[in-house]
């Protein structure tokens, strides 16, 4: 999908993942389920900061994962969906 | 400060009594987005209700535009802290769309262009509360302010106005949205301050 809208890149999810995961989250492999395209979680076009950071697959724009903070609360859904986790940050 | 107009103070007060808790005002129109913005031709836009029990009701760019248009000026307000004020819209209420849908859902989750999605009750969008817009200021809608067409509820948080509306489903189970599914709240009024899940 052609993308002209501004975005970030995944090196910009590094501070929030850093809250709720244990090892350096932006070379983590990362394969699309929608077009097979793999590479590192740094690699993919984040859009946000507001109302929440959506991190999409840089060739078809499949949803990888979404995070919004909320407070003391973290949440993150994976891979697309209405699924998600609440994580408690402090 | 007798060089201000009785007109003057009244209008500043009243500026001040629309600005619902924890808001600023800007003359500005910020865009916020989620994901790349779609380009969608009003040649093939179509917009659809699908009712719970699955019959569909769909309409073409001319079909909308021949139904009746509205002009309305109104206030927004988005859950990133910012309010406008006094947009002038154009579109076809929610009303129109649905003289002739007989359902008894109570819910509806609009779907989006690029996949987005947001859930409010069928209430909210019935008695001249919600449109279809199609133009602002005058001029046919942006794509990055959700052009071709976007819902426009200005009663909830800018979020519930789904840019890029392709269609509305109908469904008697409340389903969260994008936003309302990580962290967002599920109705979000701004004057009672519903921004995140637990408030």
């Amino acid at each position: 999908m052609a993308d002209d809208t501004a975005h970030l890149d995944g090196n910009c999810l590094a501070g929030p993942l850093s809250e709720i995961l244990s090892v350096e989250a932006t070379t983590a492999w990362w394969r699309c389920p929608e077009c097979a395209r793999t590479g590192p979680l740094a690699g993919l076009h984040v859009y946000g900061p507001d109302p929440g950071l959506t991190a999409r697959c840089p060739g078809c724009a499949h949803i990888a994962l979404r995070l919004v903070r909320d407070g003391d609360h973290i949440w993150l859904s994976l891979g697309g969906g209405t699924g998600a986790f609440r994580f408690r940050t402090a | 400060m007798s060089s201000f107009s009785p007109g003057f103070r009244g209008r500043a007060r009243s500026l001040a009594d629309r600005l619902p808790p924890g808001q600023y005002p800007t003359e500005q129109f910020p865009v916020l987005s989620a994901g790349p913005t779609p380009r969608v031709s009003t040649d093939t836009w179509t917009f659809t209700i699908t009712t719970e029990t699955g019959d569909t009701h769909s309409w073409t760019w001319a079909d909308m535009m021949a139904l009746p248009q509205q002009e309305t000026v109104t206030d927004i307000h988005c859950v990133t802290r910012w309010s406008k004020f006094d947009t002038p819209w154009r579109g076809v209420s929610l009303d129109a769309f649905f003289e002739d849908v007989e359902t008894a859902a109570d819910f509806v989750t609009v779907d989006s262009h690029g996949g987005y999605t947001t859930n409010l009750p069928l209430e909210d969008l019935l008695d001249g509360q919600a449109w279809i817009a199609h133009s602002y200021d005058g001029y046919p809608l942006s794509p990055e302010h959700g052009g071709p067409a976007r819902l426009l509820v200005p009663h909830l948080y800018f979020w519930k106005s789904a840019k890029w509306v392709r269609g509305l489903r109908l469904t008697h189970e409340d389903e969260p949205g994008f936003w309302e599914s990580v962290g967002y709240h599920n109705y979000g009024d701004p004057w009672r301050e519903q921004r995140n899940w637990g408030d």
